[in-house]
């Protein structure tokens, strides 16, 4: 089975696109690295290879997690499936 | 002899090298044309033009000299040939290079004139080359040898496939006694506490927050932006990596899961507590960082790569590892060990970890990299400030 998308640990609200060519509402599998878990998560937007995929809903101003950590915070409303970038996301140094 | 052996070039002071060079090492910006002559002259030696030497002062000069001399003193340089506008501060870099015990020998331009300079710089060099290619390669263990590793170009597929594929090794090398080193200061904002709690202990971990604080401060002073664009740069924005947190994380992975480190570095000093994890407060752009982790005795480099960073290093090989398939399939020629297939889930850590410890180790033993059958020779001095 194809794996989409790769998520480092259990607790992330974002995933990694590995695969280049994902279309919106494609359903999507998912492999959780720390865990060894397999997820399914339907895309609501076209996220090129490499770009982040919202596990869940994030609300504007939340903690974005990944690799168990914070690594920044939303600055616009992200729903589950939603591609999460510099469009709606921010450091919170400098 | 352990597991991992490699034919290598034993020194007069015992360290080991993987390369020969006869190196061709200016002090000064002005000295560049002279040193590019005997380079041309003398064929199978290496100039080493770069842009600074010039009324620097304070830490500032003191890191030019430690980086020059340091360059000198790397064990992938059989002999060097120092040229400098004026006799002091030549014979400084002559002197600091004497000290291994390899023939170095310095020339000065003032009075003399570039074209004698050169014809006598250059037959210095022929003696120098002809005798650094009766060397030998022997067999060394792997504490005798110096890794160093820095990401570029990075994007999600570096935190994901390639950095931890460098921790692997590190994890498999830590324990046999090798001699590593990471750096790149402002690269783990963000990441900078997990990275304080890797220390060996709690002042070496100290160390490090001090370091972090100063880089903080120079970016806080001069900044104009969040620094979108700059770090994470604009190829790491495209790659996926949104913010400078984010990207540390990804960095972070490359010194594994056990190994502590047990100094932190100035910029190209060298080590001196033994095998084991250093950190080096570095820039985080390339050429600067690999620069100066070559000017602290590093002989080997490994670079994880996200988008294609082409960076290559004229005293250590730069290996270059990349887990995005786009990147290993559109810029193959740059990439020596293509590890995209932890992404795909045909590969897992430990393989890949293995085949690094592989192509590092063929390397070691002469097989040339990418980057120098491209010909990529960054040399890039850091300059702390302005010049006086």
């Amino acid at each position: 089975m194809e794996t989409h998308f790769i998520v480092h640990d259990k607790a992330d609200t974002v995933g990694v696109m590995v695969v280049e060519n994902a279309q919106p509402g494609q359903e999507l599998t998912g492999w959780i690295m720390e865990t060894d878990e397999t997820i399914a998560l339907k895309a609501l937007d076209a996220v090129p290879l490499g770009h982040k995929i919202a596990l869940r809903e994030i609300k504007s101003g939340d903690t974005v997690l990944k690799y168990g950590h914070d690594v920044g915070r939303a600055v616009a409303a992200i729903g589950k499936g939603n591609h999460v970038h510099v469009h709606n996301m921010k450091t919170k140094r400098w | 002899m352990g597991r991992y052996q490699f034919f290598g070039y034993r020194r007069e002071n015992g360290r080991v090298g993987i390369r020969n060079h006869v190196v061709i090492l200016p002090l000064d910006d002005l000295s560049n044309a002279a040193a590019e002559a005997v380079a041309n002259n003398i064929k199978g030696t290496l100039a080493l033009p770069h842009a600074y030497g010039r009324l620097q002062f304070g830490e500032d000069l003191e890191l030019h000299f430690r980086t020059l001399i340091g360059t000198g003193c790397n064990p992938n340089v059989a002999a060097c040939v120092v040229i400098g506008i004026e006799p002091g501060w030549t014979g400084r870099i002559v002197d600091g290079i004497a000290k291994t015990g390899k023939p170095v020998a310095g020339f000065a331009i003032e009075g003399n004139g570039d074209i004698s300079t050169i014809a006598n710089a250059s037959r210095k060099a022929r003696e120098f080359v002809q005798w650094a290619s009766e060397k030998q390669r022997e067999s060394c263990s792997i504490e005798e040898l110096f890794v160093s590793t820095k990401c570029g170009e990075s994007d999600t597929t570096s935190g994901l496939g390639s950095c931890p594929t460098v921790g692997n090794l590190i994890d498999k090398l830590d324990p046999l006694g090798a001699t590593t080193c990471f750096g790149e200061t402002s690269e783990l904002t963000g990441a900078e506490v997990v990275c304080a709690s890797r220390a060996a202990t709690k002042e070496i971990g100290e160390k490090f927050m001090q370091v972090f604080r100063a880089y903080q401060e120079v970016i806080e002073r001069h900044k104009t932006s969040d620094l979108s664009e700059s770090q994470p740069t604009k190829g790491n924005i495209a790659g996926g990596l949104t913010t400078i947190e984010e990207k540390a994380f990804g960095n972070f992975q490359k010194i594994g899961k056990k190994a502590k480190f047990i100094d932190v570095l100035k910029p190209a000093e060298t080590p001196a507590k033994g095998p084991g994890l250093y950190y080096m407060d570095t820039s985080s752009a390339a050429a600067e960082c690999v620069t100066l982790q070559a000017a602290a005795g590093f002989v080997v480099h490994l670079f994880p790569t996200g988008q294609g960073n082409v960076i290559g290093n004229p005293i250590e090989p730069v290996i270059k590892l990349t887990a995005n398939p786009k990147t290993a399939r559109t810029m193959s020629e740059h990439i020596d060990l293509d590890v995209s297939g932890i992404l795909r889930r045909e590969m897992t850590m430990d393989q890949a970890g293995d085949q690094l410890i592989d192509i590092m180790l063929r390397t070691c033993n002469g097989r040339l990299t990418c980057a120098e059958a491209l010909g990529h020779r960054e040399f890039v001095m850091t300059k702390l400030y302005q010049s006086a």
